[in-house]
C-alpha cells in the first residue's frame, strides 16, 4: 500500500538546484502568476495574478467554465509553459530560473500528468508504461521496474504488471496512470478531468485510488468539471476569466454534519 | 413522506416491536432521516387499525412485537412494484431565490451565484469526506447507508451544475446584441424600476399530478 512512503529515497535531480520537494512545505507554487497570449488587440489573458499552493497531502480541485484559465494553469505548474509574470514553483525551484531542458528535466521527476484518455504507450505493458519516464531519465531499467513495481501496487495494480492496455478496463488504465504519476520521486499529481471517460462507478474509484495517492504524501491539482469528484479534494478553487474567483476552504470534521460514528452499527441511531 | 411502507418492508424480514423498527430503519439509511420513536409505535398502531399488522402474544414485561397479516404482506410487496411518485415539486429557497434575483432590479445575480456554489461546494466536500470513510466494496447495511450518501451527493451535483447553467444563462442573456423574444423572462434590461418585476411571462405551470 504505502510504496510511497516505504520506498528508498530517490536519486536528487542534478538540475540547477538541488530538490528540495522532500522538505519543502509546499510541492507547487505559483505567485501571483499571469499568462498573457498574443499581444495588441488580439492579448488575451489566460490567467490574471492567480496564486496557488499546493503540499503534500492535499488535493486541490480546480473548477470554472472553458476558457476560464483552467488548462493554462495546469501547463504552468507541469511546467509545459512559462508565466508572463509572477512566478511558478514546482519541487522547489523556481521554473524561470531553467532552460527548456532543464525544466524538461523537473517535469521528469517531480510532476505526473493523468489525462482523462490515460494516454497509456500501447505497445507497452502496465510496468513499462509506469518504469518509462524513470528510465528516460536515466535510472538503470532494473531500478526504473521496482520503482515501477512499487507504484503499480500502490494502486492496487500488482497482478496486472505485465498486462498491455488495450487488455485492460478503463478504470484500471486510469490507475497505471496515476501510477506513473507518482513512480520514483514524482510527487506532483497534475489531473486533467482523470474521471471524465469513465462511468460513475468507475470514476469514483479512481478518485479513491487518487485520493489514497494524496494521503500518502503526492500533492494533488485535478481539473474537472464533476463537481462530485472535485469534492475528494480538499478545497476547490472557481477560476473565472483567469481569475481566480472564489474557493472552498478546509473544514472540520465531517462530524458536525452527519455524525456516522455513533450511527453504524450501534443503536444509537438517531444523529444529526 | 409517510413511513407506513417502510415498516411495512422491514416487517417482511421478520416480526419487530416498535423500537426495533426505528433502529433498523436508521441504521439503513445512515441515520439520516431521524424516526422518533413516537412515530415509529403511533405508525404501528395505524398499520393495526388498518389490519395490515397485528400483535405477536408476548412474554410478560416483554414489549410488544408485529408481524404482518395477508393484506399488510400483499400492501408491502405493492410497494415494491410501485414507483414513487415524484409528487409536486417541494418548495425550493435557492429556486425561488434566482428565480426572484433575475426579476428584480439591483440584485447581483453573479455574487448570489458564487456565494451559493462555494456553500454547496462545501457540502458536497463533507459528503465526499463521510465516502472516504466507507470502503469502496462495503455491503448490507454499510453500502445501504452508503447509497443514500450518495442520493444526497447526487442532489447536490445537481445543484451545482444548476447553478452552473443559471450563469451561463445570465451570461449569454446580458451579452446578447438584441434582447430575444420573449424579453420580458429576464431582469437586466434598461427597463423602468417599477416595471421591471414580475410583469412577463407567468408561464402556465403544468399541474404536475
Amino acid at each position: 500500500m504505502s510504496a510511497l512512503t516505504t520506498r528508498p529515497s530517490s536519486p536528487v535531480p542534478s538540475g540547477a538546484s538541488p530538490s528540495r520537494a522532500d522538505a519543502a512545505p509546499v510541492l507547487l507554487r505559483l505567485d501571483r502568476v499571469t499568462r498573457v497570449h498574443g499581444t495588441g488587440a488580439g492579448e488575451v489573458r489566460a490567467l490574471d495574478a492567480i496564486s496557488l499552493d499546493v503540499g503534500p497531502g492535499e488535493l486541490v480541485a480546480v473548477m470554472g467554465p472553458s476558457g476560464s484559465g483552467k488548462s493554462t494553469l495546469l501547463n504552468l505548474a507541469g511546467c509545459l509553459d512559462t508565466a508572463t509574470d509572477g512566478t511558478v514553483v514546482v519541487g522547489g525551484v523556481d521554473v524561470a530560473s531553467l532552460d527548456a531542458r532543464g525544466r524538461a528535466a523537473l517535469r521528469r521527476r517531480h510532476v505526473g500528468f493523468v489525462f482523462q484518455d490515460f494516454n497509456l504507450v500501447p505497445a507497452l505493458t502496465a510496468v513499462e508504461n509506469v518504469s518509462l519516464p524513470r528510465e528516460l531519465d536515466g535510472v538503470p531499467v532494473r531500478s526504473a521496474r521496482a520503482e515501477a513495481t512499487a507504484a503499480l501496487a500502490a494502486v492496487g495494480l500488482d497482478d496486472l504488471a505485465d498486462r498491455f492496455p488495450d487488455d485492460m478496463s478503463g478504470g484500471q488504465r486510469q490507475r497505471v496512470a496515476i501510477a506513473r504519476a507518482i513512480v520514483g520521486p514524482r510527487r506532483l499529481l497534475l489531473a486533467d478531468e482523470p474521471t471524465g471517460a469513465l462511468d460513475s462507478v468507475t470514476g469514483e474509484a479512481v478518485m479513491r485510488v487518487l485520493r489514497e495517492r494524496v494521503d500518502a504524501g503526492a500533492a494533488g491539482l485535478l481539473v474537472t468539471h464533476d463537481a462530485r469528484h472535485a469534492a475528494w479534494a480538499d478545497r476547490t478553487v472557481f477560476l473565472k476569466d483567469g481569475r481566480l474567483v472564489d474557493s472552498t476552504g478546509r473544514r472540520a470534521e465531517p462530524a458536525d454534519l452527519l455524525d456516522r460514528d455513533s450511527a453504524s452499527g450501534d443503536e444509537s441511531g438517531a444523529t444529526r | 413522506m409517510s413511513i407506513r411502507h417502510a415498516l411495512l418492508a422491514l416487517l417482511e424480514e421478520q416480526p419487530m416491536h416498535g423500537y426495533q423498527l426505528r433502529q433498523e430503519f436508521e441504521t439503513r439509511t445512515g441515520g439520516t432521516w431521524p424516526l422518533n420513536i413516537g412515530q415509529a409505535y403511533t405508525t404501528l398502531q395505524r398499520l393495526q387499525r388498518d389490519g395490515l399488522v397485528e400483535p405477536l402474544p408476548a412474554a410478560d414485561g416483554e414489549p410488544e412485537r408485529f408481524r404482518l397479516t395477508a393484506t399488510g404482506r400483499e400492501q408491502a410487496g405493492s410497494w415494491w412494484s410501485t414507483p414513487v411518485e415524484r409528487g409536486a415539486p417541494a418548495r425550493d429557497e435557492l429556486a425561488i431565490k434566482l428565480a426572484l434575483a433575475v426579476t428584480l432590479p439591483g440584485v447581483d445575480v453573479d455574487a448570489v451565484v458564487r456565494t451559493q456554489r462555494t456553500e454547496t461546494m462545501r457540502s458536497l466536500q463533507d459528503y465526499a469526506r463521510l465516502k472516504r470513510r466507507i470502503p469502496a466494496d462495503v455491503a448490507g447495511t454499510d453500502l445501504a447507508w452508503s447509497l443514500v450518501l450518495d442520493s444526497l451527493v447526487f442532489q447536490t451535483e445537481a445543484e451545482m451544475r444548476w447553478l452552473d447553467h443559471v450563469e451561463g444563462r445570465v451570461l449569454a442573456q446580458r451579452s446578447a446584441p438584441n434582447p430575444p423574444d420573449d424579453a420580458a423572462s429576464a431582469a437586466p434590461a434598461p427597463s423602468p424600476p417599477a416595471a421591471a418585476a414580475p410583469a412577463g411571462t407567468p408561464r402556465s405551470r403544468k399541474a404536475r399530478r
